[in-house]
């Protein structure tokens, strides 16, 4: 057993722990941290797959934005978890026989591939990660790299839309108005004899 | 030769979906449980895809797999948003509550 193998075992057990935890903290705080904790395992299980490249995608995208907007919101709004709870044991059996079911089988379907121990990275054309996803994204996947995007446009706008709110007491600024004035409207000029002041 | 190869990784991913799957079941209630149960399972799923791009020496794998996550980033903004809005009119996020649509 090699260090490759101590490492795999590792990590991939931090990662379901981790993600077990999610699912079992009570304190939903504790659940986003271990969403981090499984995230960050997950790059490592793809640094040793040989998808640099992806591992640091994951921690950025995942860690750096995801993790931290729901962690944001966890602790942003005043919710009542203890009551969100209530209900929990009802569904238990059911869930675990589901996700029992359902682990059988892909851990069966799984085993169509216990051949596979080799990988097969010689084949590649460009032997760095990196170059290699850049190569086939922008190239054969350029219109499906631009629909990304045109997805993460629409979901900003989605999310600006919703949680946008106009308050009626604040001034706000009108632009065409703004740029729509002209001189006559604004300014007058007139003369002011000495010692009178400025009728109104 | 190491004795880790494909079916590991697909083992590991296929605990981590099972265990998101579960995730939504135990916690139906709590909306945002349910969004990190679906973070976990697009996760597993990225296991997937980048196990098998590197055992069939094919980027594609990975390619999709960067897809996958934007997808997955675009959704958590957008049901987090929502989730927002809910809060501010209801004043709580108790999904059985959300059982009309009309505002």
């Amino acid at each position: 057993m090699g260090l490759y193998d101590i490492a795999f075992y590792i990590i991939s057990a931090i990662t379901v722990l981790a993600a077990v935890g999610v699912v079992a903290a009570r304190n939903p705080v504790h659940a986003v941290l271990f969403l981090i904790l499984a995230f960050f395992n997950a790059a490592g299980l793809m640094v040793l797959m040989g998808a640099e490249f992806l591992a640091m995608l994951l921690v950025v995208v995942y860690v750096g934005a995801v993790a931290v907007l729901f962690l944001f919101v966890v602790m942003m709004l005043d919710v009542d978890f203890v009551r969100l709870r209530q209900g929990f044991a009802q569904y238990l059996p059911a869930g675990l026989v589901g996700a029992i079911v359902l682990l059988v089988e892909m851990l069966v379907v799984t085993q169509a591939a216990k051949d596979i121990r080799q990988p097969m990275v010689a084949e590649l054309r460009h032997p760095e990660n990196v170059r290699a996803i850049g190569y086939e994204l922008y190239t054969d996947y350029a219109f499906y790299f631009q629909a990304c995007g045109i997805i993460l446009l629409i979901a900003m706008i989605g999310a600006i839309v919703l949680t946008l709110r106009h308050h009626p007491n604040v001034r706000r600024q009108n632009i065409a108005r703004q740029v729509g004035r002209r001189r006559e409207d604004s300014m007058e000029i007139v003369s002011v004899k000495t010692g009178s002041g400025v009728e109104e | 030769m190491s004795s880790v190869g494909l079916p590991h990784f697909l083992g590991v991913a296929a605990i981590v979906f099972t265990v998101g799957v579960f995730g939504i079941f135990a916690a139906r209630k709590n909306i945002i449980a349910i969004l990190m149960s679906i973070e976990l399972m697009l996760l597993a799923v990225n296991i997937n895809l980048v196990a098998f791009s590197t055992y069939w020496g094919q980027v594609t794998g990975q390619i999709f797999a960067m897809f996958v996550l934007t997808v997955a980033a675009a959704e958590a903004a957008v049901g987090l948003a929502i989730l927002v809005t809910f809060f501010r009119n209801r004043g709580d996020i108790a999904v059985d509550d959300a059982s009309v649509m009309k505002g």
